[in-house]
Parts: structure tokens; sequence; C-alpha cells
């Protein structure tokens, strides 16, 4: 009996409608159909199939290895915030549509989290929120967003935090214009991009 | 999101192979920035993902004789920065366009082709023709976001690829392999797109097994080009009309003129009569609105979107000026 986690999102996991509905047929026509791949893996030297159960992945976050288990369909964002507890990256699911608070550094480039599976990552260096804070060691970006008052309710701030870095890394000399056409792959419900805006442009000019 | 497999292949031959399985049911994950939300919201099922990520003659942009290839992995941003596409400027227009660095960075220019209908019916699980106890959504409800083109049969959603107008005024073209390993084809962009009329035919001409693994876009001397897009806020957003223009001119006179629109129909819609009329024409400012006109002189709007065709005419007529130039003259 093949067990699945409890999803955030949608239909899966334990539920009661999709349980009768032919688990234990899905189950027996899944193993069936993995024991035929599995002989045509060994003849042909195709690529191995994962899951849908659990697998073990091995994810470098923050410089850390991790070992984790998931199921091929487990973002990254889910992974991240459920088995490591990096609760920066937020889950904005229910809004209609992506707004960028679940936006994470990994190999130098701003990502949603929430567009990522966890077991596609793997190998790949990954950024969270959480890093750029080191005990008394302070990324300018934080300093920069308090200093310009750059938020409200604070949802969106640390997905507007590491799209400011990860922007800023690429274009350390941006214009205005740049910076709010780069940086318009997040939104803020309460309108503090004035301030954000003011503290990309202070970084940009030398520093906070 | 339902359970699925992942394969990770990494050759093309695998890939084709592991699209094959189960049927059939199986989806190509590039950059995930669409389908791991269609997988959460349930509008399409998949017993297998098959990532392409790994396959290593995905990953380049390459010139050949008569043009470049750009692979399937190939993202928004590497293709701005690819010298190979410095001339096409209507390209890269439409990737400034895309104002998100996570979209840039993830988003791939084939996975734009492939990507799903936005249509708001569709993406709550009532299928690409939006029908409900046999009667079209679309054509009952609001609609200000659907087809003002080609909707006269079941679909109305429109096509949503940002990057469709501006391929095929070029005349680009897909590579498409599958459904056995030694398939392949070259398929003009303008016949990729399809209008459904039942919802097992889909969007494209993908059938079960295949998937698109290059674009060839030609590489032409002196072609001018222009796009344009009509977006409704600034930031995150997805146009509500578009439009792309290929010109060859010899001084202020158009030679040959190839126009299309986006967004305003089920597939790219090239607006052949408009075209015609430019050839022979000085391209100012007054003909570029007469183009426009013309360019949507038969759209058919439904219920409430009627305000999308005086958008996909200003669409045209920026578009025609930004590929000679004119554009930042004539806003002002």
């Amino acid at each position: 009996m093949q067990e699945h986690e409890q999803q955030r999102h949608g239909p899966g996991g334990f539920n009661r409608r999709d349980f009768l509905k032919g688990s234990s047929a899905a189950v027996a026509a899944t193993a069936i159909v993995t024991a035929e791949q599995e002989a045509l893996a060994q003849k042909k030297g195709s690529a191995p199939v994962q899951g849908p159960g659990k697998v073990d992945v091995t994810l470098t976050v923050n410089g850390k290895q991790h070992k984790l288990s998931v199921e091929p369909r487990t973002t990254l964002l889910d992974a991240l915030r459920d088995q490591l507890n990096l609760t920066g990256c937020k889950d904005d699911f229910d809004t209609t549509s992506c707004s960028g608070s679940d936006t994470i550094i990994i190999d130098g480039k701003a990502v949603y989290a929430s567009t990522r599976l966890a077991i596609e990552v793997q190998g790949q260096q990954i950024q969270t929120v959480e890093s750029l804070r080191n005990g008394n060691n302070i990324d300018e970006v934080l300093s920069g967003f308090v200093k310009h008052d750059a938020m409200q309710c604070g949802f969106c701030t640390p997905g507007f935090v590491m799209a400011t870095r990860a922007f800023l890394n690429q274009k350390p000399k941006a214009t205005l214009k740049e910076i709010q056409d780069g940086l318009g792959g997040n939104i803020c419900r309460c309108g503090t991009y004035k301030g954000i805006t003011a503290c990309a442009l202070e970084i940009v000019k030398g520093g906070a | 999101m339902r359970p699925f497999e992942y394969v990770s292949p990494t050759t093309e031959a695998e890939a084709v192979e592991a699209l094959n399985g189960h049927d059939g049911q199986t989806m190509v994950l590039a950059g995930g920035t669409d389908l791991i939300s269609l997988l959460q919201r349930d509008a399409v099922q998949t017993q297998r993902v098959v990532d392409i990520k790994k396959i290593d003659t995905l990953k380049s942009i390459e010139q050949v004789d008569d043009g470049v290839l750009i692979g399937a992995t190939v993202t928004l941003d590497e293709a701005l920065e690819s010298p190979l596409l410095a001339g096409h400027d209507s390209i890269a227009q439409v990737i400034d366009g895309h104002r998100a660095i996570q979209i840039q960075s993830s988003g791939t220019l084939v996975g734009d082709l492939c990507q799903m209908p936005q249509c708001w019916y569709f993406r709550n699980g009532f299928g690409v023709l939006g029908r409900k106890d046999g009667e079209s959504l679309a054509e009952l409800g609001d609609n200000r976001y659907h087809a003002v083109f080609g909707n006269a049969g079941p679909a109305k959603f429109v096509c949503a690829s940002r990057f469709a107008p501006s391929m095929v005024a070029w005349g680009a073209k897909v590579r498409v392999i599958g459904p056995t390993p030694e398939d392949e084809q070259f398929v003009p962009l303008e016949y990729f797109f399809v209008t459904p009329r039942l919802e097992s035919q889909g969007v494209t001409v993908l059938k079960q097994g295949q998937l698109v693994t290059h674009i060839w876009l030609p590489t032409v001397a002196d072609m001018k080009s222009g796009s344009y897009e009509v977006l409704e806020s600034k930031g995150l957003d997805r146009p509500q009309a578009a439009a792309s223009v290929c010109l060859q001119t010899e001084g202020d006179f158009v030679r040959d003129a190839r126009i299309v629109m986006g967004h305003v129909a089920p597939t790219p819609w090239i607006a052949h009569e408009a075209a015609r009329a430019l050839v022979g024409q000085r391209l100012d400012e007054d003909m570029a609105g007469h183009i426009g006109d013309l360019a949507v002189s038969k759209a058919t709007p439904l219920s409430m979107n009627e305000y999308k065709v005086a958008m996909a005419r200003a669409a045209v007529k920026r578009s025609l000026l930004r590929a000679v130039g004119k554009l930042d003259a004539a806003l002002v």
C-alpha cells in the first residue's frame, strides 16, 4: 500500500474520495508497470524512473547538505518549509497568481521556489533568506530594507529581499528603471515599492 | 498535487522513451514556471513528469547554415545575452517585457511556445474548451480575456505564448521528435498551434510521446522587426493583446511585410491582408494606423471583450512604428 503525504494544495494525499476511487487498483497496476520498466531499463539502459513514492534526495541549502525523503511531486517550497523549517519563503498559492514571496536564489539566480520540484534541484546551490543574516553579519539588503522602511505587513518581504539580492548581484550598476522592471516579478499588496527601490538605489550608489 | 513519477533523461532518445510510458500520460518539465501550478490546480493530470534539463543537446543556442537553433532548455535571460540573437529585435523586446527576473531565469523559449492557455475556465478544471454540462462557459460567462478572432468554434481561449507572434513573423520552425526515437520533423511554427474542436485535440500538433527539442529561427540580413505587447499593469502580467512584425524596406518604403497578432485568438493570428496592403507603401504614423485598422477589421469579439479589438489595433500600429524606429517619436 503506497502511502502519500498530505499535500498543501489540490488533490492527492489522504483524500478519502481518491482513496475509494481505486487506490488499490492503481497500486497493483503501478507494481506491474514498474516491474516491466525495470526489465526494460536493464535491457536498454534507459533513464531510471523515480517515485511516485518517497525518494531520498540531498539538497544543498545555505551551504549545508541535507538528506531528505520526498515524493517527486513535493515542491522545493514545501520541502524547505515543512522539512527544513526554513519558513522565510512564503507560500502564496492562495493568491490567483504567483506574487514572488517564495523567491529564493538557486545557483545565483532568483527562482520561485514553488516552480521547482525538490527532486530536480539536487546538486545546485540553494540560498534562502535565512542565509542573509549570520550573527552580527547582516546583508546590506536587509539593513537597507529596515532603513528605508520597506515593509508593512511583511509577507512579501523575504521574497522581495531575495529578488533584490539576486538582481543587484547581476546588475550592481542598475538604473531606477532597470530596478523597477527587474523587480517586477514581486508584488507587495501594501505598496512598499518606494522604500524597496530607494534601498536598491542606495546600494547601487555605494552601500547602505 | 496528485502523485507522479519523475524521470530525468540525459539523451533525446531516453526522453522520447520516457514520454511513451503510461500510454503517453506524461508531461515534459523544463522551467516549471507553468507546469507545476497546473498540476497543483489539477488542471492537468499526469502519471509521469519527464525533466529535460539534463539533456546536453538542448542547452545551447547554435549557429546553423541559414539560421540559429535554440534548444528547449535555453532560458529567456540566456537568449537575451546570446550574440546569435542580436539581430532579432522583436524577440528581445518580448523578453524585456517579462518584467520578472524569476521568469527570465527559469522560463524557456520552447516552454513559452508549449504552455497551456491562461483561460480561467481551463485553469479551474473545465478543460481548454471551458465547457460544463454541454455549454460553453466562455461564451455565456465572463470572457473579457478571451478570443476576438477565430472564436466561431467551441474554442474561445487565446494562445498563451508570448513569443509565438514574433517567431511566426520571423518564419520559425520547431523541431519535434517522437513518438519513436527515429522520428524527427521540422514543423513551421504557424502550423504548430491548433484551434481544437474537441477537448482531446489539444492546443498544439504535439501528440503523445512527442516533444519540441529546438526552435529554428532564420537569420535574414537587414530584416527590421518589432513587437508591442499591451499590458494591463506594470509588473507581473500577461498581455491582453500583442503584435509583432517583420519588414523589409527600401528607404521609407516597405518591400515585404509579415504581421502577426497575439493573445487575440486560439492561435497566433496572421494579418495577411493588412500585410499585403502595406507592401509598396511609405510607412509613417498614419499608414501604421491604417494597417492597424485593416488588421482588426474582421474581428468577432465576444460579449465582454470588444475593448481588445482597439488594443490589437494599437499593438499592430506600434509594433510597425517600433520596427522602423519611429515609436518613441509617435508616443510623445
